[in-house]
């Protein structure tokens, strides 16, 4: 099972201790019945929504079953299926990998930009704060969804704004093979402001002492930020990007929405969950929806880990 | 300098050191400032929009309407035939339902993670945090193979009954770490006055969770609200729909022709998430910027 744990930085993920008062036997073993009684619900779920499912699903992927008919075994069939005979799953991937190669690090660059700006002893802190958040509570949304339809529409906000600065001849932006995933990769950096908060958090952290010396030294404010704020930071830098790729690979709800459902024009925003959708509940072609899942899974590992991995060459924590 | 550490890192700022240059204040505010104007224009013009008449919609980009309609909204409000409060009732009914499950599931597991001995405990909290890496799709499909073989699409058993089972690991782990940070003793006490550890849970360990406790219900509506897939795979009755939902149905009924109701009906089913976002602000702040960090 290639499933990966993550921790924040910061925390401990040892399991706590359970300091026992003395007591007498009857007593403890009441105490464990107890436990598992506390366990119950999340036992339940997690053998029954959980990891059932789970190995349901990828027993499923060596399967051809469509809901109704029978279930029949086809080995690696499905797998072999998606690499050598499926045009549309590749170009779900190179999209879906576009998508999160370019938006997250500019997302998180702009996080890094204006949490370190704001963290210069501004008034309105809070305000500003607050503001910069705000795309990120509702970014997820129908609401906004459609809004991006609009505004990168062919009469939409985007073209009357630069028509009136005189530009003509534009294009229809979610119409165009070229742009349509660029909107999407626009509005996931727009909601960049949930990674700043985590930003600014980590940055008071950072002890004032460090810059003091530092610009006693005689750094400026680049030397500072690149010689301290940043070595500082590259455990939350590090939670930042992880989380947010992992959230970017499950896109699914704008895509849908500005496309219509298709991943249109001529599969440009095909997001890899949109198709994985399309493929277990238009086609109803489940065993091949559940080796997706499962390919998916391996990917999130792969791109996870390797964050990890990579992570002691380029990750300080406390005391290194 | 004051160790930041015990207190929300995010509710003070430092003291603005005296500066030599003021023109870099103002260099800076102004950047700071037109940043946060171009982020919400989008919004504010959406709001702006819907209280536009449909012609001005695609030939106004201002803020402020130059014929004020409220058409917009009377016309969204019954396009699907059913008025829009059913849609609007119904989210909030899944919502409030889905924060009571996870409080209580959540909670429960969490106290016996952090606070009760048992077997495979360590083997069993790695499980836990397992869980919150995994791609919610992967289970997607025997999930509702399994939620139609027992008739419960077009119900909304498939979107609250998890929530009673803990299945958003990540407020076990919140909580968990919450919990670790309240005194032992308390407990002690407790249970040499008698408390079994139910009493202990229900007696000391939740009052004292309440800031844990705000920001796992605030995260559950606003995910819950907004949720599209779940009820886009199980809800089939028009009279079922949720906002979102309904808004698809909207979308897909006109053919992206009506901007004027649409946006209309948009703004109203992001209002609830705005309220919460003013009245529940800190909690929300402190929620995402602790997660990360102690």
């Amino acid at each position: 099972m290639s499933v990966n744990t993550a921790s924040p930085p910061g925390t401990t993920v040892a399991v706590p201790p359970t300091g026992d008062l003395p007591e007498r036997g009857r007593r403890r073993r009441k105490r464990r019945w107890a436990a598992w009684l506390f366990l119950l619900p999340w036992l339940v779920g997690l053998f029954g929504i959980t990891l059932g499912p789970m190995i349901a699903s990828l027993y499923l992927s060596f399967t051809d079953y469509n809901l109704l008919g029978r279930l029949s075994f086809v080995g690696f069939d499905n797998y072999v299926r998606m690499f050598t005979d499926d045009p549309r799953f590749v170009s779900a991937c190179l999209v879906t990998l576009k998508y999160v190669l370019v938006s997250v690090p500019l997302q998180l660059a702009f996080a890094l930009a204006l949490a370190t700006l704001l963290n210069r002893g501004l008034r309105g802190l809070a305000f500003y704060r607050s503001v910069y958040y705000l795309p990120s509570l509702l970014g997820s949304s129908v609401a906004i969804a459609l809004l991006w339809r609009q505004i990168f529409g062919g009469s939409g906000l985007v073209n009357t704004a630069l028509g009136a600065l005189g530009l003509t001849d534009l294009p229809n932006w979610i119409a165009t093979p070229e742009w349509a995933l660029g909107t999407l990769i626009v509005l996931n950096v727009w909601t960049f402001g949930s990674p700043m908060i985590i930003f600014l958090a980590g940055l008071r952290q950072v002890p004032q002492e460090l810059y003091d010396a530092a610009s006693v030294d005689g750094a400026n404010a680049w030397g500072r930020f690149r010689r301290i704020t940043m070595p500082m930071l590259t455990p939350v830098i590090f939670f930042n990007l992880v989380l947010q790729m992992i959230n970017a690979f499950q896109a699914f709800t704008q895509s849908y929405i500005i496309s219509g459902g298709s991943g249109g024009p001529v599969d440009s925003t095909l997001f890899y969950t949109l198709y994985l959708y399309q493929k277990a509940f238009t086609d109803f072609d489940m065993g091949y929806a559940s080796a997706m899942a499962w390919f998916l899974l391996v990917v999130i590992g792969l791109f996870t880990g390797a964050a990890f991995f990579t992570s002691r060459y380029w990750v300080h924590y406390d005391g290194e | 300098m004051t160790s930041t550490t015990t207190q929300p890192a995010v509710v003070r700022a430092p003291a603005p050191r005296p500066q030599r240059r003021p023109w870099r204040r103002i260099v800076l505010h102004g950047v700071v400032l037109l940043g946060a104007v171009a982020m919400v224009y989008p919004l504010l013009w959406m709001v702006a929009s819907a209280f536009k008449p449909e012609s001005d919609i695609f030939s106004d980009p201002g803020l402020l309407p130059a014929t004020f309609t409220t058409e917009n909204f009377t016309k969204g409000w019954d396009a699907l035939g059913i008025p829009f409060s059913t849609f609007f009732l119904n989210s909030f009914v899944i919502a409030a339902i889905s924060v009571l499950g996870n409080l209580l599931s959540c909670s429960l597991a969490a106290y016996a993670f952090a606070r009760l001995d048992f077997r495979f405990k360590k083997t069993l909290f790695a499980a836990m945090l397992a869980t919150l890496m995994l791609p919610f799709h992967v289970t997607l499909v025997p999930q509702y193979i399994l939620f139609q073989s027992i008739d419960w699409t077009n119900t909304y058993f498939p979107l609250v009954v998890p929530k009673f089972l803990a299945v958003d690991a990540f407020f076990i782990f919140l909580m968990v770490q919450f919990m670790r940070g309240l005194p032992r003793t308390l407990d002690d006490a407790a249970t040499v006055d008698g408390c079994g550890p139910f009493g202990v849970f229900w007696r000391i360990i939740l009052p004292l969770m309440r800031p844990a406790l705000a920001v796992a219900a605030i995260f559950t509506f606003i995910w819950t609200w907004n949720d599209f897939l779940g009820p886009l795979l199980y809800i089939s009755d028009r009279e079922l729909y949720t906002a979102p939902i309904a808004l698809n149905a909207f979308l897909d009924s006109t053919g992206a022709s009506s901007w004027g109701p649409m946006f209309a009906m948009s703004i109203l089913s992001i209002l609830p998430l705005f309220l919460v976002f003013l009245f529940a602000q800190k909690h929300l702040i402190n929620g995402i910027a602790t997660t990360g960090l102690k």
